[in-house]
Parts: structure tokens; C-alpha cells; sequence
């Protein structure tokens, strides 16, 4: 892994036009950037970013290889413009993290086409699993390939530019009726792994589901995530990267901020806007446009994170 | 009226007909009942059946599901579009099933020997 200490901070004009939701629920506001170019996630007063300055990591999420129905008949093939455009980078990234569903159907060839694929970013690789990479009853065939070194059913954490990353597994043993789950094994384990932490380190937490609760009837959130955002709640800076929902979005709560990364494979519909999560078929020449890679920028000297969605194209 | 009447007592009378004809045929086996996995649901959601019968889960949707019983009674494969998995329901009794990748997805099987028919249904 390589850090670039002396990077340039010229990430902007490399920086395309970040989308916004705009979904008003209950007790959420979501802002609507209008198109507008502009950076993400603003953590407030972070106590101590300048432990992490200057570290760049890119997060890619649903490749969801295998998948070859309409709404993408070439997942493997979209994937791969995702890399390349990640080779392309001026600024090489310190490494990458995947928030899972990585394959279809957790299917040892598709995972294989993933590795291959993968792999010619160059960069380490950190995944946390989809419930498309757990559909085997063990979980085997993630784990086997992607689980070493890692607790329980694949979570852990990791230490790089003065940030705390901690990767969760939220798509494992789910009750009839919820939501995504950490369960209780993994939340003791979460606990002891921040205890002891100075509050002013900047801490990263991603896995599959969205933290927090975006819309229940599809099933979008983690019913334990309160727990796990209770011990997380005296740290001066918290950046919570998911996927799952096919789509940017975001939230920021105190020193908290939430954001879901585009799928390189197939866009699902917002919230509420169709009778169900499935794929959303979109014209040929527009699903490029709906699907992406994040960058995400610890700059240095300044207390702020930024996270910059970029479409594969357009 | 009296006329409309007529004609539904003969339909139910056909029917019983034909239901006591495949029981005395084949004793062993129950019929055959659908339920279809679309739309990130289960549908018929509640199924009331009576002993024997099978149920064949068929995945209309693009997005792959399971059917797994709460009580660890059955548990399909993940199922990708068209693929089906069925069961055959003996013991009576209420089974609830859900779709252990999206559980919100829930669904029940009612095993009842005195339901009027293999196919009734209520949502």
C-alpha cells in the first residue's frame, strides 16, 4: 500500500457533478445539490483531523458480477469501466474498500471474474460482505476468499493515515420481518474495539446496509445500529460508508455522517417510487450515468472529510 | 337468483367430485399449489391449505430470493429468476416462512385438514 504524502490538492477539477437525493422522511432532511459540483459529508469539527491528512481511498459497491438481466445484461463489463476509470485516477488512491455484494449469487466463478477484475486496480482491497456474497448456508464461499484475518463472520478494523476503519458484517443471520443485523457477538466486539481510542481519532465504519434507517419497508437500514452509533457517538468525527441501495444519499447527524455509494452494476429506484427495490431498467445510454465510484478525501489541515460520487459517465 | 344458485351447487358439487376422484386415485399425493416471488413479496402472502398439498415457489423477480422457513423446517437454495423450490406440507398447523436475503419478505402456509379446499386463500 502507498501513501501520497505530497499529493497535490487538486482534486477538483477532476471532480464531476455530484447528485443528491432528495427524499423527505420522517425526521430527515436531505439536501438537493441541484447538480451543483460540491464536496460531501462535512463532519463538523473534527478534533484531530490533522492526524489523517491528505488521505485519499476510493469505496465501490454492488458489482453485483453475474447479474445479466435488462437492467444491466453486463455487470462484470460495467464493473471494469469502474476500475479503469479508478486506474485513471491522476491521484492514486491508498487503497480500496467494497461495501459488498461484490457477486450475484455468491457463485465461486463470479467472485472469480470479480478478483480478476478487481485486481487490476493495483490496490489493496478492503470488503465487508452483501447478502448476495452470504447466500451460501455457512458462508463459506465468501469467507474462504475474503475472511482472513477477520472475526466472527468477517468484520474487523484497520489502522491507515491516522484513521480508524472499521469494516461490519450486517447481512447476517436476519430475523423474519427486520432489517439488516449486527447482532450481538459483533457489537460486543465493536465496543472493545473503540474503547480505549482517543475521541479526537477520526473513525471510518462501512458495511453493506445502510446504518441507519432509510426506509424500512424495503428493508433499508440495521435494526442494531443505534447500539453500535451509541459507542461511536463520542468520537469527533464519524463517516459511515454503505451500499445496498443502488444510489447516493446522505445524512449527517452531529459528528456523524452517513452516505450510500452508487452500484457499478444496476441503479435501484428511490425510495417509495416504485412497488418494490428491484433493478430499475434505464436507457442504454443512461446507465453509465447511474452508476459510479467515491472517492473519499481526508484533506489535510482541514477538519472535514469529503466524499465525491463520480458517475461512470457523464 | 334460484338459477344462479343451481349452477354454483353443481360447480361445487363438480368439484368435490373431482377433488374425491384424484384422492381416491392418489392417495399418497396432494395437489399442487403456486405461490409467486414477485415484486419483493410473497403472493398469495397467507396460503391456507390441506395436508398433502405441495407448494411450488416460483421467483418472478430479477433479483435473487429464498424461502426459509422460522422454524428450520424447509430451506430453499437462493433462487434466481424462474427458478422454483417446492415443499410438501403434511403436518397441520401454521408455518411461516420469509426470504432470508430480504426479510422483509414474509409469508404463511396454513395446514388445515378441514379447509375447504387445496387452494383457499386469504391475504
Amino acid at each position: 500500500m502507498t501513501f501520497d504524502h505530497n499529493r497535490n490538492d487538486d482534486g477538483v477539477s477532476r471532480r464531476k457533478v455530484l447528485e443528491c437525493m432528495t427524499w423527505a422522511g420522517t425526521g430527515v432532511l436531505w439536501t438537493l445539490s441541484g447538480g451543483v459540483p460540491r464536496s460531501l459529508g462535512i463532519v463538523g469539527e473534527a478534533k484531530a483531523a490533522q492526524a489523517a491528512s491528505g488521505l485519499t481511498f476510493l469505496q465501490i459497491s454492488d458489482s453485483h458480477v453475474g447479474f445479466h438481466q435488462p437492467a444491466n445484461p453486463n455487470a462484470l463489463g460495467t464493473l471494469e469501466e469502474a476500475i479503469n476509470k479508478i486506474k485513471a485516477e491522476p491521484v492514486k488512491p491508498a487503497f480500496m474498500i467494497h461495501t459488498g455484494d461484490i457477486s450475484h449469487l455468491s457463485r465461486p466463478a463470479e467472485f472469480d471474474d470479480a478478483d480478476r477484475i478487481i485486481s487490476q486496480s493495483r490496490l489493496d482491497v478492503h470488503y465487508v460482505p452483501g447478502e448476495h456474497d452470504f447466500i451460501d448456508e455457512e458462508q463459506k464461499l465468501y469467507l474462504d476468499r475474503y475472511g482472513r484475518g477477520t472475526k466472527g463472520k468477517g468484520w474487523y478494523s484497520f489502522d491507515a493515515g491516522g484513521v480508524h476503519f472499521v469494516g461490519l458484517v450486517n447481512v447476517i443471520d436476519l430475523k423474519p420481518g427486520g432489517l439488516g443485523r449486527l447482532g450481538n457477538d459483533q457489537l460486543e466486539w465493536l465496543e472493545g474495539d473503540l474503547k480505549g481510542r482517543s475521541a479526537s481519532t477520526p473513525i471510518v465504519v462501512f458495511a453493506h446496509i445502510p446504518l441507519w434507517v432509510i426506509y424500512p419497508e424495503w428493508g433499508w437500514g440495521t435494526e442494531d445500529s443505534a447500539r453500535a452509533l451509541e459507542y461511536l457517538k463520542r468520537f469527533g468525527s464519524v463517516t459511515v460508508l454503505n451500499g445496498h441501495i443502488h444510489q447516493v444519499m446522505q445524512k449527517v447527524e452531529g459528528n456523524v455522517a452517513f452516505h450510500t455509494a452508487r452500484s457499478t452494476a444496476f441503479l435501484q429506484p428511490a425510495p417509495g417510487t416504485a412497488p418494490a427495490p428491484g433493478p430499475l431498467k434505464v436507457a442504454d445510454d443512461k446507465l453509465r450515468s447511474v452508476l459510479g465510484i467515491a472517492d473519499v478525501t481526508f484533506k489535510r489541515g482541514q477538519q472535514r472529510l469529503a466524499i465525491i460520487d463520480t458517475p461512470l459517465q457523464g | 337468483m334460484r338459477k344462479r344458485f343451481a349452477q354454483c351447487a353443481v360447480a361445487v358439487a363438480l368439484q368435490i367430485a373431482v377433488v374425491s376422484a384424484l384422492a381416491k386415485a392418489t392417495p399418497a399425493l396432494g395437489t399442487e399449489t403456486t405461490v409467486k416471488i414477485e415484486n419483493f413479496a410473497f403472493s398469495p402472502q397467507r396460503l391456507t391449505v390441506k395436508p398433502g398439498t405441495t407448494i411450488v415457489w416460483e421467483n418472478a423477480d430479477d433479483i435473487p430470493h429464498t424461502v426459509v422457513s422460522t422454524t428450520k423446517a424447509f430451506r430453499s437454495q437462493a433462487l434466481d429468476t424462474g427458478d422454483k423450490f417446492s415443499f410438501t406440507f403434511t403436518s397441520p398447523g401454521t408455518h411461516d416462512y420469509f426470504c432470508s436475503l430480504h426479510p422483509h419478505m414474509t409469508g404463511t402456509i396454513v395446514v388445515d385438514a378441514s379447509s375447504s379446499g387445496n387452494t383457499a386463500s386469504a391475504h
